[in-house]
């Protein structure tokens, strides 16, 4: 209940219109893409020669491959590209405390309510603003386990070796056109590096945000989680409002060793004007655990699929996704196990939300390949629509080599029923605040697994998006 | 004020709203504020529209007469303005809202109640959803299980009294309550009502039942036979006991 209170007393309303901050990049590509922009780039961020290679040739990879015809409606995005800014570079350093950001970036900061969380002690938040790291901070006792929690370039700098080992590998170049792009222009996101054996208890964070019209965000996170090492990463993003169209394309890349736990978090409300196409894989050893837990709000049109490839004896792939397609909206989302290994289990558990005429798609690969027998996995998802005119659709994807492994899916479609509202009113709940109770109910399942923060929050969202549901 | 009855209800006549099916017809009723009332009528008579009329449902559309409610109209209002300014109804069918703990959904009702700006005491809610929940014996935990989700119809309809009991309302309209209860668990539903009435004795109660039984735990003050949407007689608590003996037979109106 306590929970509750404070979701009363948060104002969020301007979370929801978004916030525009005056711009202060020092160095920004021109708008478009080409061979010189990547060279840009990459000389920008001093790298070495192999990275220069790696994004050449992956945009050589992007630009081969067409357009997917498959998922949402794509047809806007080439021209889209062309406007876009590749790179953008908000200041010269990775900032190490709180006292050196600039003022008005820590407005933004406090809009997003970061300094609550530091205050909360919640430790190690790494913000990302614009393109890159601005501001980071790292708990003493975790550089002391050996844990690294850094922006990527500053992984790449800093940990050549071991990010050299695993960059690229989870999600390669070629995987798919956005992959590709990723590849070629990467800029910001997270390195982190959990040693064998080290459990982390409080979640390492990141926020981020994209402040610049018409600026592409590129983020490129990897993590690797040593063997037997536990934590947790959670990501928030929300993006301002603007007219003309945004492009985000991240990947992420998430190495679980052997009888590993590890848990990503995100809650994405992208404006409703942007693309977001993001690749997010997880290969999982023996008897390691892999959890995603997925939120997205906002966007024209979503395109991600979390994925597990459980590459060990016994490894353990979880995803777990929210989606909210508002009007205008298009989610395509679900997520994709596959079990490459005996005794391998997964479970997909995805629920979406429907409004006016936004459109939640699941779309879900669930294979078993020949040799992983005693493996299993459950797929439910479940959709809510709150009009008439909402659309739901269904796309799964089985595969399975093997005979004898368990593969289970089960799919739901509900409505908010008359009778509901009406139990609801009868009890003095408004129409709205009676679909948004419905809508919280629908959504519990997972909400629950989120920290406090960001369930709050999200209610709060989904509140916001109920006004104005009903007539 | 004290004059003013809590519900006058004047040549009421309703349908289906979306067909031509009258259901209630010409039909007058006036509970004095305090008052507990029993309608009883065979199947079909309309007794259970006439309370889903009273708390606004949308499938019923009034065609004629008036409902007023401590002297004023209501039928322009909405259900939750209704419930707003103290109506209340226990369903016969209870809904379910999963994932939506009952403690959740109370707290949402009350803050409901308060004006904007004003924020419930969560303290003052705690204290007063654990007094009802002894009132109608379930366990603290009750209040922590999604609203009517996978509840037996007996926890159902405790539930119906238990939000009765936190919502204090001045008009409390129970649609056929005792049906699918067992005897104890009708005990304990009435001890709640019966309660209720004691601890605020402007509560007025329209009871609407099948069965003369509930009658043997709740008193009422008169009890109205209704048949083919209208009062065709009044009486004293004998009058269900008289019921109970002949049976509606004798009330059928031959069409």
């Amino acid at each position: 209940m306590p929970k509750s209170k404070l979701v009363e007393n948060l104002d969020l309303d301007n979370y929801k219109y978004g916030f525009v901050d005056s711009e202060s990049h020092v160095y920004r590509t021109r708008p478009g893409l080409d061979e010189s922009i990547v060279r840009e780039i990459s000389k920008h961020k001093k790298e070495p020669d192999w990275m220069l290679q790696f994004r050449l040739k992956a945009l050589k990879v992007y630009e081969s491959k067409p357009m997917p015809t498959w998922g949402g409606d794509l047809s806007d995005l080439e021209a889209t590209l062309d406007e876009i800014y590749f790179y953008v570079k908000p200041q010269d350093q990775t900032e190490r405390s709180w006292e050196d950001v600039p003022d008005n970036i820590k407005t933004t900061f406090e809009r997003l309510g970061i300094p609550e969380a530091e205050q909360k002690a919640l430790a190690g938040v790494g913000a990302q603003y614009e393109s890159e790291m601005v501001y980071h901070s790292l708990k003493e006792e975790w550089s002391s386990k050996g844990v690294i929690f850094d922006s990527i370039e500053d992984g790449l700098k800093n940990h050549p070796e071991i990010f050299k080992k695993h960059f690229g590998t989870i999600v390669p170049i070629a995987d798919n056109k956005f992959s590709a792009l990723n590849s070629a222009v990467w800029s910001g996101g997270s390195f982190v590096y959990v040693p064998k054996g080290v459990h982390l208890e409080t979640p390492l964070q990141a926020y981020f945000r994209v402040n610049q019209e018409r600026m592409g965000q590129f983020e490129r996170t990897l993590i690797i989680i040593e063997e037997g090492a536990h934590a947790h990463y959670i990501e928030g993003c929300t993006a301002p409002v603007y007219s003309t169209d945004s492009f985000h394309s991240g990947v992420i890349e998430i190495i679980v060793e052997k009888n590993a736990r590890f848990r990503y978090t995100t809650i994405q409300n992208w404006s409703n004007n942007m693309y977001n196409l993001v690749t997010q894989r997880a290969l999982v050893q023996e008897n390691g655990t892999m959890e995603w837990l997925d939120g997205n709000l906002g966007s024209k049109l979503t395109m991600k699929y979390p994925s597990c490839y459980l590459m060990g004896r016994g490894a353990h792939g979880s995803i777990m996704s929210i989606a909210y397609a508002g009007s205008g909206q298009h989610q395509d989302t679900g997520g994709k196990v596959v079990h490459a290994a005996k005794n391998t289990t997964s479970s997909i558990i995805s629920k979406s939300i429907s409004k006016e005429d936004g459109r939640s798609s699941y779309r879900g690969l669930c294979k078993v390949h020949e040799g992983a027998t005693g493996s299993r996995s459950n797929v439910e998802c479940d959709a809510l629509l709150i009009n008439e005119t909402s659309r739901t659709d269904t796309y799964p994807y089985i595969e399975v080599d093997e005979k004898r492994a368990t593969v289970g899916h089960e799919a739901t479609v509900s409505k908010v029923g008359d009778e509901q509202l009406f139990y609801l009113k009868n009890r003095g709940l408004s129409e709205e605040e009676a679909m948004a109770l419905v809508v919280r109910g629908f959504i519990e399942p997972i909400a629950k697994e989120l920290p406090l923060e960001y369930a709050v929050e999200l209610n709060r969202l989904i509140e916001l998006e109920m006004e104005g549901s009903v007539g | 004020m004290s004059n003013t009855p809590a519900l006058e209800i004047r040549g009421l006549s309703a349908k289906v709203a979306d067909e031509d099916i009258s259901i209630l017809n010409n039909l007058d009723l006036t509970l004095e504020s305090g008052q507990i009332h029993a309608i009883m009528g065979p199947n079909g008579s309309g007794k259970s529209t006439l309370a889903k009329v009273l708390a606004g449902h949308p499938s019923y559309q009034v065609t004629g007469g008036e409902v007023l409610y401590l002297g004023q109209s209501i039928l322009e209002m909405e259900p939750d303005e209704r419930a707003l300014a103290g109506i209340f109804m226990a369903f016969q069918y209870p809904v379910e809202i999963p994932g939506v703990s009952i403690a959740n959904f109370l707290r949402t009702a009350l803050q409901a109640r308060l004006g904007r700006g004003e924020e419930l005491d969560l303290f003052d809610f705690q204290d007063q959803l654990l007094e009802s929940m002894e009132l109608l014996e379930v366990e603290p935990s009750f209040a922590e299980r999604p609203v009517n989700d996978g509840f037996s119809g007996g926890e159902k309809k405790r539930n119906e009294i238990l939000q009765m009991a936190v919502l204090q309302p001045t008009l409390a309209i129970m649609d056929e309550t005792d049906s699918g209860l067992d005897i104890d668990a009708l005990q304990i539903v009435s001890k709640g009502v019966n309660t209720l009435q004691q601890q605020n004795p402007e509560m007025t109660i329209l009871m609407i039942t099948h069965y003369q039984r509930l009658l043997d735990y709740i008193k009422p003050d008169l009890v109205h036979v209704m048949v083919d949407g209208k009062i065709v007689r009044t009486g004293g608590p004998e009058l269900a006991l008289e019921l109970e003996r002949q049976g509606y037979a004798d009330w059928k109106i031959p069409s």
